[in-house]
């Protein structure tokens, strides 16, 4: 059972045991979105048209891949979308306007969500909080920690060197013009948390808890260290979410507001089952660029905000159905 | 599927143009009244905006005279946003001026217009206020709440309105048209006719912006200029500048009218980050936009809804409670708009990107340390 689970998460292409690929269907609303968009706007096929598209829809991407390792592993993880607000609060207070101090202040707000993903887990684990309600409270706390330390007007610009990540786009490259950093980002930490889910025995382990945690348990699974290791990537991939938005975007106070549901949805129209046991980190980081691509979408065709509201929820359920219909189709067969 | 859409966008088209029917916020003779305050002249003393008033209407408040020392109470909608934050702050400071007040008691509603109703309700029942100041989170919902307080002891509103008329004095700037004016006037002076112009709003729905993008529509037809389309983008940077981009890729952006200042800075990143100059842009009193301003030097203006008038009901309060009339049942204060000869003044690299100029708190205590200057 949970190898051919694992089975199943493989990239498109992958042929599974001798069948006929099956590519989850996320890929191909991804490609009609994409089809729409350059219908509508036929700029979008420039480099600066995609590559923008792509550099926007960097950040929430890598939080869905991080957001997946929680939900494969039978959880949620709420408290993303305040990290990355803690993550660019704090940078702008740490930094102080010193563009010299870009180089301790990153790694110590990847301590800051280490250390988040580490209580999020042992909360869950030890003190058997749910994480709905565990990750519900942390979200709370780190809004509210990012208030005190700023008292809700942070201190400091982000200096170019700390934008670099998030704005900065490497010019003359033959063929696409200019690389934005923050496509190399996500294409790095993409891979990373790929290989990590998919080939390593690490992801066999999380998929098995989630699927069911008791059998995984009695057949010798280190369930804490498990759940450790997925809240931990999950908040780390938030440091890096705000690190880019932060870049992208300079100093605001509610930057992260709205990015937990954000990326569990792109988890969820990648496919992943909300209880656990099933999903991947290439169809999650397509969720990701289908959420932005209805979102880009609905500002070409230039519909009235309203009638936007409307059509994105009716995309979103949409998309999420075409998920779950798969998924039933795949479980009879 | 294309029926179901159908359906779907022909109900959210009805529904949001039934709002849009029910309240009205492009009324021309209030946009003809705030246009000529704008250059009227106010009474009050020279250079101390926050005490000035338009009109000479003045509320009695013998009724109210009291011995001190007081408490005043004050029921906030939140500090949800940078604004509010330099404005609280400057309240904070302005007690410290009045050593007639013994403490001032501070419930914040945390935007909420439930809890806002109940913490008036504890304020009053709690029997310690001498005065109640209220800055309402939303206009009809707390106007019960407001006049159960006006039957026990004098109120002050601030910012946002109520509707009723039994507040001692109802404290705001110029107001919504004014701003929308006061841009909208220098997009069309500053840009040619037919010229494109992208408007960046933060929501829809809410009076005092409605009424600034109300006030702009009706000067951008009035000189023929192409509203490209108008947007919102929640106060949120990394939307506002997506959404320029994209514009961006589908024609040429002539000047950028926004209903509020907070997201400028992204607006133009936009440009720069796509390779185009600057366009004319208008944004408020934010440092963060007045630091780019003065080192871009592109066209621009700031209108402002200044923090300063969170000093004035404090001041009221004090007034009320000693008996003294206060302008009244409206407190009109001055709106100044910033522009390229008075941006000097207000721009400020020891204060945070994130702080308001125009607070006329450079002579309060603590200042800049409260603000988180240096």
């Amino acid at each position: 059972m949970i190898q051919e689970t694992v089975g199943s998460a493989k990239a498109p292409g992958a042929t599974n045991s001798g069948r006929l690929p099956k590519i989850n269907p996320v890929f191909f609303v991804l490609a009609a979105l994409l089809v729409a968009i350059t219908l509508s706007n036929p700029n979008f096929v420039e480099p600066t048209g995609y590559m923008n598209f792509l550099k926007r829809a960097a950040p929430l991407a890598i939080l869905a891949a991080g957001q997946i390792y929680v939900i494969v592993s039978g959880g949620f993880d709420l408290s993303v979308g305040s990290v990355i607000t803690l993550t660019v609060v704090g940078s702008s207070m740490l930094l102080n306007n010193n563009a010299d101090a870009t180089w301790w202040v990153i790694p110590v707000m990847y301590a800051v969500g280490l250390a988040v993903g580490v209580v999020n887990a042992l909360v869950v684990s030890y003190l058997r909080v749910p994480s709905l309600i565990a990750t519900l409270g942390m979200m709370i706390t780190l809004n509210g920690a990012a208030f005190m330390w700023s008292s809700g007007s942070p201190r400091g610009y982000l200096p170019d060197t700390f934008r670099f990540f998030g704005r900065v786009n490497i010019q003359g490259i033959p063929l696409i013009q200019f690389l934005p950093v923050a496509l190399l980002v996500l294409v790095v930490v993409g891979l990373c948390l790929f290989w990590l889910m998919h080939r390593t025995n690490l992801g066999r382990l999380l998929h098995a808890i989630g699927d069911n945690p008791r059998a995984a348990q009695m057949s010798g699974v280190p369930l804490e260290r498990v759940r450790i290791i997925a809240f931990v990537v999950s908040s780390l991939s938030a440091v890096t979410a705000g690190i880019l938005l932060g870049g992208f975007a300079g100093v605001s106070t509610d930057v992260g507001v709205g990015y937990e549901l954000q990326a569990i949805t792109a988890c969820v129209i990648g496919g992943a089952q909300l209880l656990g046991g099933r999903g991947s980190v290439p169809a999650s980081i397509a969720g990701a660029l289908t959420l932005t691509a209805i979102f880009t979408l609905l500002n070409f065709i230039g519909l009235p905000k309203p009638v936007r509201d409307v059509v994105q929820g009716v995309i979103l359920i949409v998309a999420v159905v075409l998920a779950t219909y798969r998924r039933n189709r795949a479980g009879r067969t | 599927m294309k029926k179901l859409l159908t359906a779907a966008l022909s109900v959210a088209l009805l529904a949001s143009t039934a709002q849009a029917q029910q309240l009205n916020f492009d009324d021309p003779a209030e946009f003809a009244r705030q246009r000529e305050m704008l250059t009227a002249k106010a009474n009050g003393p020279e250079g101390e905006p926050w005490v000035q008033y338009y009109g000479d209407q003045m509320a009695d408040t013998t009724q109210y005279k009291k011995e001190g020392p007081y408490t005043i109470c004050f029921s906030n909608a939140g500090v949800n946003n940078a604004w509010r934050v330099t404005g609280w702050t400057n309240m904070q400071a302005e007690v410290k001026l009045h050593p007639e007040i013994k403490e001032l008691i501070h419930v914040d509603a945390e935007g909420s217009d439930d809890k806002q109703i109940s913490d008036i309700d504890d304020l009053i029942n709690g029997g310690k206020c001498s005065a109640l100041i209220v800055s309402p989170n939303t206009t009809a919902a707390l106007t019960p709440a407001v006049e159960k307080a006006c039957a026990q002891l004098p109120v002050i509103v601030f910012d946002r309105g109520v509707n009723t008329k039994c507040p001692v004095t109802f404290i705001h700037p110029v107001g919504g048209y004014g701003f929308g004016i006061q841009a909208g006037e220098f997009v069309a002076s500053t840009a040619p006719a037919g010229a494109n112009v992208l408007m960046l709003r933060i929501v829809p729905g809410v009076d005092v912006l409605e009424t600034r993008a109300s006030a702009a529509k009706r000067i951008f037809k009035e000189k023929g200029l192409n509203v490209i389309g108008e947007e919102f983008t929640e106060g949120d940077n990394a939307k506002t500048k997506s959404i320029v981009e994209d514009y961006l890729q589908r024609g040429s952006i002539d000047a950028i009218w926004m209903d509020a200042g907070a997201t400028a800075v992204a607006a133009l990143e936009a440009f720069e980050d796509s390779g185009l100059p600057l366009p004319i842009i208008t944004g408020e009193d934010q440092q963060d936009f007045l630091m780019k301003w003065k080192a871009e030097g592109f066209k621009a203006i700031a209108p402002t809804y200044p923090t300063y008038q969170w000093r004035t009901p404090v001041i009221a309060a004090v007034k009320v409670l000693k008996g003294e009339a206060v302008p009244g049942p409206e407190w009109v204060m001055p709106q100044p708009a910033i522009s390229a000869e008075t941006l000097d003044q207000y721009v400020n690299d020891k204060m945070p990107p994130l702080h308001h100029a125009m607070c006329g708190c450079e002579k309060l205590p603590d200042y800049p340390a409260a603000w988180g200057g240096k």
